[in-house]
């Protein structure tokens, strides 16, 4: 009898028992599982929301054990790590030494092999693509015990199909990586009002060119007039010369980096439609010029939900879930506004809602999600079914306008809709370890079936 | 700047303390059984702010490599204030409680070897009239249990010869720390069922250790509260006891 633990993702929704084992060095073959047969999955630090970091009735690779620097030359700023490396860890390293991620997704948090097996994004996918953009070469271990040193050049296949390609393809020991340049810890910031959707398109166009950093919150708990405001936001690196008349007090390199966590999962969740309107409403206030100018450290400007540790149990104990997807640019602001039209009208609608255009950079995963067009991301407290048919309705105009869901925040979509977002799937699934499953490949790799 | 000699170093526990002392700019030398995992430390270490990071594959059973050992270390980084005794197996009890020759042998890496180690390092630390050892002792060797008193036992030494070498070398100045850990959450108990608060982090293990070498304690439990309930199971009567299945 196998000792088993229970493992969840960041929605909380799944809590599955598995089988763990543990990675003491990546120079070993992959452990076994007890069973003969057993499927693994590699488990980072847990932060895909739905179920694509888990593998229910099989075993988990505690991937975030392998979690060694090799090298980093500071000079060239190329950085060879294993693939359980936090960002977070990597970040204290670089930027005092004048460096900084080339992408960086919501959170610190993740693990360097999750970043590329996610193939994840930041607010900088106009001008530098997604993160496998900037790997340089990643070694991946096979379960027959082969290892693949794969790179754009060297194995392009196989280095494909590992970018985005939710650990199913092997283990990656370790991962190299080009960082940016950057003069201080420090943020440009702007953050400007927009009263409806077509406001948002025009601030994108415009701020594109100028502004390495772009991102909207946006208001999706009220229908009508307010429907599709928000605030912008634009930024850039802090010059080497700052203007110290525009410096806070208190903010300094060396900022103390702090964090409360939520000390306990509530019995409901605290998200609800009437905290939300209040919620949005301030929010949408909080600043009182429609344009607001500032410099803040890195942490607070890329990482704001960081200050505030396993804030995932707010939803309470039935979890969340998160949608994103990305349509492309031809039908992006008609699509945007049926969406949200749909959630404020189902009454549940969104704390955290998230709205960026993706810019031209190719994505080099065969599964990455980013592609040009608009991402919209969203998070719902779990309410069972009357989620489950706001959700199909997403899904059918997401669809409709030839667009997808991302992977890592997916817990739900189908194997129809799922093959339909990602063409290249079945050439995908060549390249995916015979030894290796999960429960999102599970379901969305299956014929699909009349219904879906 | 502290030079510190770490024995077992590729041990996750080590490991943690290690990159502690790496972030702090001190020098290290690293022993540990296998090259390949030892070089992927030291690289680690290296990375992360060591000003100087020296290794040696080290069998710790080989009793005629131990006074080696103390030199290279010594001569690598110019000189040694601090040693971290380490090394160590998980036993296997069921194997050790019938088969005379594995017992002794887990008895020789969790026992034996240290008390040798323990006696260099005293000596060229009480020679020079300051520094530290810290010994990775464990919960277990506080009560033989019927669950790992094989492992236990080499632990009891261990304990007992640390506390008799902290009392002599007191006088000149040395600092003898003994470490009793809990539960880790490590690659080697990966399969063990957790949850609950019993178990420790590596990282959160390390900080306890390097602060109680800092300030010279005498025994540091870590996480703290396995003290109390060591405590506990020490005055347990034996008749109780017995009974059991602890």
């Amino acid at each position: 009898m196998v000792a088993k633990q229970v493992f969840q993702s960041w929605g909380r929704v799944v809590r599955e028992p598995h089988e763990a084992l543990g990675l003491s060095s990546r120079h070993l073959p992959l452990p076994q599982p007890a069973e003969p047969g057993t499927t693994v999955l590699p488990y980072g630090n847990g932060r895909s929301y739905g179920d694509s970091n888990l593998n229910p009735g099989g075993a988990l690779l505690l991937g975030a054990q392998l979690d060694r620097f090799i090298s980093f030359d500071a000079a060239t700023g190329v950085l060879r790590c294993e693939g359980g490396v936090l960002l977070h860890t990597v970040l204290k390293l670089i930027v005092p030494q004048g460096w900084f991620l080339p992408v960086t997704p919501g959170t610190q948090f993740v693990t360097v092999g999750g970043a590329i097996a996610n193939d994840v994004h930041g607010k900088n996918h106009h001008v530098a693509g997604s993160f496998g953009n900037h790997v340089r070469c990643l070694e991946l271990l096979r379960s027959d015990g082969t290892r693949r040193v794969c790179s754009p050049t060297e194995q392009a296949d196989w280095f494909a199909a590992t970018i985005g390609g939710l650990g199913l393809t092997g283990l990656i020991t370790w991962a190299e990586i080009q960082l940016k340049r950057v003069a201080n810890p420090f943020v440009d910031s702007e953050s400007i009002r927009f009263r409806c959707l077509e406001e948002f398109f025009e601030l994108s166009a415009a701020s594109e060119r100028d502004f390495e950093y772009t991102v909207s919150w946006i208001d999706c708990a009220f229908e009508g007039k307010r429907l599709g405001r928000g605030l912008f936001n634009r930024a850039n690196h802090a010059p080497a010369v700052i203007d110290t008349s525009r410096v806070p007090p208190g903010l300094s390199a060396t900022v103390a980096e702090s964090a409360r966590r939520v000390p306990l999962t509530p019995p409901l969740s605290l998200i609800n439609t009437l905290s939300l309107k209040s919620f949005n409403t301030l929010y949408f206030h909080k600043q009182r010029h429609d344009v607001e100018r500032s410099l803040a450290h890195y942490r607070p400007f890329f990482y704001p939900l960081d200050a505030l540790l396993e804030w995932n149990r707010i939803y309470g104990p039935k979890g969340f879930y998160q949608y994103q997807s990305v349509v492309p640019p031809e039908r992006a602001l008609d699509t945007t506004r049926r969406m949200l039209q749909a959630i404020a009208h189902s009454g549940m609608g969104s704390f955290l809602a998230v709205l960026k255009q993706f810019g031209e950079p190719p994505s080099r995963g065969m599964l990455s999600f980013p592609q040009p067009g608009t991402t919209l991301a969203l998070d719902f407290p779990n309410q069972g079914p009357r989620l489950m048919r706001l959700f199909d309705e997403l899904d059918r105009i997401v669809l409709q306008a030839g667009g997808r869901l991302y992977p890592a925040k997916d817990g739900r979509i189908g194997a129809a809709h799922f093959q339909a977002g990602h063409p290249q799937w079945q050439a995908f699934s060549e390249f995916v370890d015979p030894r290796f499953s999960s429960a999102f490949w599970r379901r969305v790799s299956a014929r699909p079936t009349e219904n879906t | 700047m502290n030079k510190v000699l770490i024995i077992g170093a590729t041990s996750a526990i080590a490991e943690a303390c290690a990159r502690v002392w790496a972030q702090r700019g001190d020098r290290v030398f690293l022993a540990a059984r296998s090259q390949a995992p030892l070089q992927s430390v030291a690289d680690d270490l290296r990375t992360r702010g060591a000003a100087f990071v020296g290794h040696k594959v080290f069998d710790a059973t080989a009793f005629d490599q131990h006074a080696a050992l103390l030199a290279d270390a010594t001569q690598a980084m110019g000189g040694l204030d601090t040693v971290l005794i380490a090394h160590g197996t998980l036993s296997d009890q069921d194997r050790a409680q019938k088969d005379v020759p594995y017992a002794l042998r887990e008895i020789e890496v969790n026992g034996t070897s240290v008390v040798a180690l323990m006696t260099l390092a005293g000596e060229q630390l009480g020679q020079q009239g300051k520094g530290c050892i810290g010994v990775i002792s464990s919960v277990a060797g506080d009560r033989g249990r019927q669950s790992n008193y094989v492992y236990g036992s080499a632990k009891a030494l261990v304990s007992a010869f640390a506390s008799g070498l902290r009392q002599r070398l007191h006088k000149v100045g040395v600092s003898v720390v003994t470490i009793k850990p809990g539960f880790v959450d490590t690659p080697m108990t990966a399969h063990l069922p957790k949850g609950g608060p019993l178990w420790a982090k590596p990282d959160q293990v390390a900080r306890d250790i390097v602060g109680g070498m800092d300030k010279g304690r005498s025994v540091v439990y870590t996480p703290g509260f396995w003290r109390l309930i060591m405590l506990i199971i020490k005055h347990i009567p034996e008749f109780v006891f017995v009974k059991l299945k602890l």
